[in-house]
């Protein structure tokens, strides 16, 4: 690739996927931009003229937008939080040998090939049923009134469904960087005299920071897009309105485009700020 | 004290026995080496010895105490491992404060004994880096370092320098003798080098397939190795066997001349063959001896400055008193 001919040549074959990239980026970017700055109500009137930052403003000043922003971080740090320590303890537990590995390895990481709605149904449906689910059952033979999952306890419930579905994502991620840690270090650890729960604090942990941080960012750049879990299960009720859920509603329930693309950017902006910060944490962990 | 005693030991791994019933003694202050081909159970033997593997059967005493019961970290040995295994996440400091932190010790005698450790391996400067930071051979002596902190009652060390180059290797030779003779505690070192081997131990261990071929100090291994194995694998370049005829005229199978115990000349002697590759070492040169009707090549060490060239025909006397004999089955005739 160093003739002029030859550059050129691959810029031109590059083009069309740059292109569709950009395309498909930037369309959309540029359009909610548009509409986040006009009053737009497609079945109230269309188009009604430019109104400045106004639906900025009012998206913020909604009472619905701190709660929403609250249930978001609760979400992602719930799950993040279940997702790490039982990934951490299931990568551990796979990494032991054991009839049938393969088979069960298999099986762990089943869930994440299971799409969100179908995931968020099944949940519903079969487990936190208040009257024919599983886990009711479960309640009713010990003689416990059952729980009604999703308006009760309804944030832990779309935790846990979410968490079930990152759960192997995590598992995965760091079963591999235990697999790669060097079995002399733990027998020197032991020999050096650290028993069980010291080798894991002072040499499996941190030989797993880098995974566990790339865990970490992975997870939350996704989860602050959940959205069909909560579509099929709450529906945002019961305090599970996330900030996306919430953007959902005010373009597709209020009808109210403007307002509900300048939450887009919002979110847009605010993915980002936490994209960078990651980044800049797992560059430095990487560095070393 | 450091006084290891190994009696009937065996190891298996399911149905493969790594190790037949065996017995060793180990005393106090001694630099033993196990030193064996590739596969020959000698890394075993150690970690049956650091606790790292439990025995099958038989006893280990260490310090005349049973250790079956005793964890690895109570029977008061440090082990140094091939890949070092140093702590990745930790400075230099920190890796050999580890064992000192693991034990509960205060933080000023901590500091004490790693400067004193640091003083002795010369890591002074290196304390606040970490092990990726540092040679080969800086890391080699921080895995030492965390291994003396420790004041053990005797040092395992599992083929230490096999990851070392050449020149690294002699000197950390050296500067673990060295260390040695300053501590006088008890060292297991676990070598397939018999060149290690000759040159560090007080005691060696010949091992082949778990069972012990030979034991006694490098120079009676040198002068009556009990058998072929042992014959063939201590001494470099290797002793030349020879069968046959000329065997049979000293009453054995088969005859052992080391290639330092031939002397050569263009002239006359009671061997002749045509010269091969000869190595120039300087100091000595070995010539690769064929067409003997001997054996397929006999191996001869001479002086520096001999030069035969390839093709050369050339004539060898063995020194009679240094032919080794052995019988049919291998073993020595005295």
């Amino acid at each position: 690739m160093s003739t002029k001919a030859s550059r050129s040549a691959a810029r031109l074959m590059l083009a069309p996927a740059v292109i569709l990239l950009l395309g498909w980026m930037l369309v959309p970017l540029t359009m909610t931009l548009i509409f986040s700055f006009q009053r737009y109500l497609p079945l109230r009137g269309g188009f009604q003229g430019w109104v400045g930052f106004e639906n900025y403003v009012r998206f913020v000043t909604s009472s619905a937008f701190w709660p929403s922003v609250q249930a978001t971080v609760i979400i992602v740090g719930g799950v993040l939080l279940i997702t790490v320590t039982l990934g951490i303890l299931l990568a551990i537990l796979l990494d032991q040998p054991m009839w049938g590995q393969g088979m069960v390895r298999i099986l762990v990481i089943a869930p994440f090939f299971v799409m969100p709605t179908v995931s968020g149904l099944v949940w519903k449906n079969m487990f936190m049923d208040p009257n024919n689910g599983l886990l009711s059952h479960l309640w009713r033979s010990f003689g416990a009134d059952p729980i009604i999952w999703l308006s009760d306890v309804s944030m832990l419930s779309i935790v846990l469904i979410v968490s079930w579905q990152w759960l192997p994502f995590a598992t995965l991620i760091l079963l591999t960087a235990i697999q790669s840690l060097d079995s002399e270090q733990l027998e020197a650890a032991e020999m050096d005299g650290a028993p069980v729960l010291s080798r894991f604090w002072h040499i499996i942990l941190p030989h797993l920071s880098r995974a566990i941080t790339i865990v970490i960012l992975i997870q939350t750049i996704f989860l602050l897009a959940i959205f069909a879990e909560i579509f099929v299960t709450t529906q945002g009720a019961f305090g599970t309105r996330t900030l996306t859920y919430l953007i959902f509603q005010r373009v597709l329930e209020s009808q109210n485009v403007g307002l509900g693309s300048a939450g887009g950017i919002y979110a847009v902006i605010l993915a980002n700020i936490f994209a960078l910060l990651l980044m800049r944490i797992v560059g430095k962990n990487l560095d070393r | 004290m450091g006084q290891i005693v190994l009696e009937q030991v065996t190891k298996s791994f399911g149905e493969v026995t790594v190790i037949p019933p065996l017995d060793l003694t180990i005393e106090d202050g001694e630099f033993t080496v196990f030193v064996g081909p590739s596969g020959c159970g000698k890394s075993t033997l150690l970690r049956l010895i650091a606790g790292l593997e439990d025995v099958t059967s038989g006893e280990i005493r260490i310090d005349g105490r049973p250790s079956a019961s005793i964890p690895p970290a109570k029977r008061g040995l440090a082990m140094v491992f091939q890949s070092y295994a140093l702590y990745p996440h930790m400075t230099v400091r920190k890796n050999i404060a580890f064992p000192l932190r693991m034990a509960g010790l205060d933080k000023t005698e901590q500091d004490r004994r790693v400067k004193q450790a640091a003083a002795v391996l010369n890591l002074t400067d290196y304390l606040d880096r970490r092990p990726g930071q540092l040679s080969g051979g800086q890391r080699q002596r921080v895995a030492i370092g965390r291994a003396i902190v420790r004041e053990p009652a005797a040092f395992l060390f599992d083929e230490p320098l096999s990851n070392l180059d050449a020149a690294l290797r002699v000197g950390m030779r050296l500067e673990i003798s060295e260390l040695h003779n300053r501590l006088k505690t008890t060292m297991i070192y676990v070598t397939h080098d018999q060149v290690e081997a000759m040159t560090m131990a007080d005691k060696i261990v010949v091992l082949r397939a778990g069972h012990i071929e030979q034991v006694g100090s490098p120079l009676e291994l040198y002068r009556a190795p009990r058998n072929l194995f042992v014959a063939g694998f201590i001494g470099s370049p290797r002793m030349n066997l020879i069968e046959g005829p000329e065997a049979a005229k000293h009453d054995a199978t088969t005859i052992g001349i080391r290639p330092e115990h031939i002397s050569i000349s263009a002239e006359e002697g009671r061997w002749s063959g045509v010269v091969g590759v000869s190595e120039h070492l300087g100091s000595d040169t070995f010539f690769h001896v064929h067409q003997t009707g001997l054996a397929e090549s006999i191996t001869v060490r001479a002086d520096g400055e001999v030069s035969f060239k390839h093709g050369d025909r050339i004539h060898m006397t063995p020194r009679d008193d240094m032919i080794h004999r052995f019988d049919d089955k291998g073993s020595r005739i005295a």
